[in-house]
């Protein structure tokens, strides 16, 4: 499987999420500049966090107009898995792939540490590794992570199941403790916790190596149905 | 040319804590009338008159200036006068 990890200026965990989708996974994967790129190659795209032109206007809002985000648009209408985390999960909701906005703390400070999340739906190609309602620990590293959307979107997201993972001890504010959700097509995910920064034991925890692994096991089966 | 300037304002509904934190500061310095707070932003676009400026103006603010899942907008236009 071959990832594009999407570079943006102010991207800093663009490394992190290489080195857990070639070095630790083993997949193929590139870093992409944002500019002059082409996505048709790739098979899956991983939107990295940071601060995107410097979290200018609202975080990820000038990265939604670039014009790779018009190929992660197309690459998610072909079915594609695109995750985006942190930054990249902001980057989602401004450019309209993901309902809803993620707005400042409600404390008002970046916070920096392990969070316990609950795995809500275990069916999504980015979560058939985990059991449903299983805790797992990822770091958290953001000021602007406290997700909100309206009572009509929150009705949706939860009859549609795309409620993929919440804290078990909400900490910035988030509605309905919603750590992450996926599209209604199920193959774009967005969260604040980063699970490339979760893959290996001395990391402290490698419970996020198994969503990565889920990607590439889904994927694989996908790909052998379509092309048998 | 025209002066366009944007208020962008959090909606009604959505939690503004910066805002609150001020209230609180203020009420702390004294200010005990103030009951609320709600920060948002402003700014000055100088922009070449046309004939859709204002419809063009708020595909602006649609499409980038302001997230309408959480954020209103409202803006004015004036000439610019040149001295």
């Amino acid at each position: 499987m071959r990832f594009a990890v999407i570079v943006f200026p102010g991207s800093n965990c663009d490394r992190d999420m290489y080195h857990a989708a070639k070095e630790v996974l083993g997949e193929e994967a590139d870093l992409v500049w944002y500019q002059n790129s082409n996505l048709e190659n790739y098979d899956g795209i991983l939107l990295p966090g940071g601060f995107s032109y410097g979290d200018y206007l609202r975080s990820g809002a000038i990265a939604a107009t670039s014009d790779v985000m018009e190929q992660v648009k197309v690459h998610a209408r072909e079915g594609k898995p695109v995750l985006g985390v942190c930054n990249g999960f902001q980057i989602l909701t401004e450019s309209g792939l993901l309902p809803g906005a993620l707005m400042r703390n409600k404390k008002l400070s970046f916070m920096c540490h392990q969070e316990e999340l609950i795995v809500e739906n275990n069916e999504t190609m980015f979560t058939t590794g985990y059991k449903k309602g299983e805790v797992v620990r990822y770091p958290i590293a953001h000021g602007e992570g406290n997700y909100y959307c309206d009572q009509e979107t929150l009705k949706e997201l939860k009859a549609n199941n795309q409620i993929v993972f919440t804290y078990q001890n909400n900490p910035n504010g988030s509605v309905e403790n919603i750590a992450g959700i996926i599209n209604k097509e199920g193959n774009v995910l967005g969260m604040m916790p980063h699970p490339e920064r979760a893959v290996e034991k001395v990391l402290g925890s490698d419970d996020g190596l198994i969503l990565f692994q889920s990607i590439v096991k889904n994927w694989r089966e996908s790909y052998y149905v379509t092309n048998a | 040319m025209r002066k366009v300037t944007v208020f962008i304002t959090l909606k009604q509904g959505v939690l503004d804590p910066q805002g609150k934190q001020i209230q609180e500061s203020l009420n702390v310095l004294g200010f005990n009338e103030v009951q609320q707070a709600r920060v948002g932003k402003y700014m000055e676009l100088q922009v070449e008159d046309g004939p859709n400026l204002e419809e063009r103006v708020r595909e602006m603010c649609d499409k980038l200036l302001a997230n309408p899942v959480i954020e209103d907008y409202h803006f004015d236009v004036e000439e610019v006068v040149h001295s």
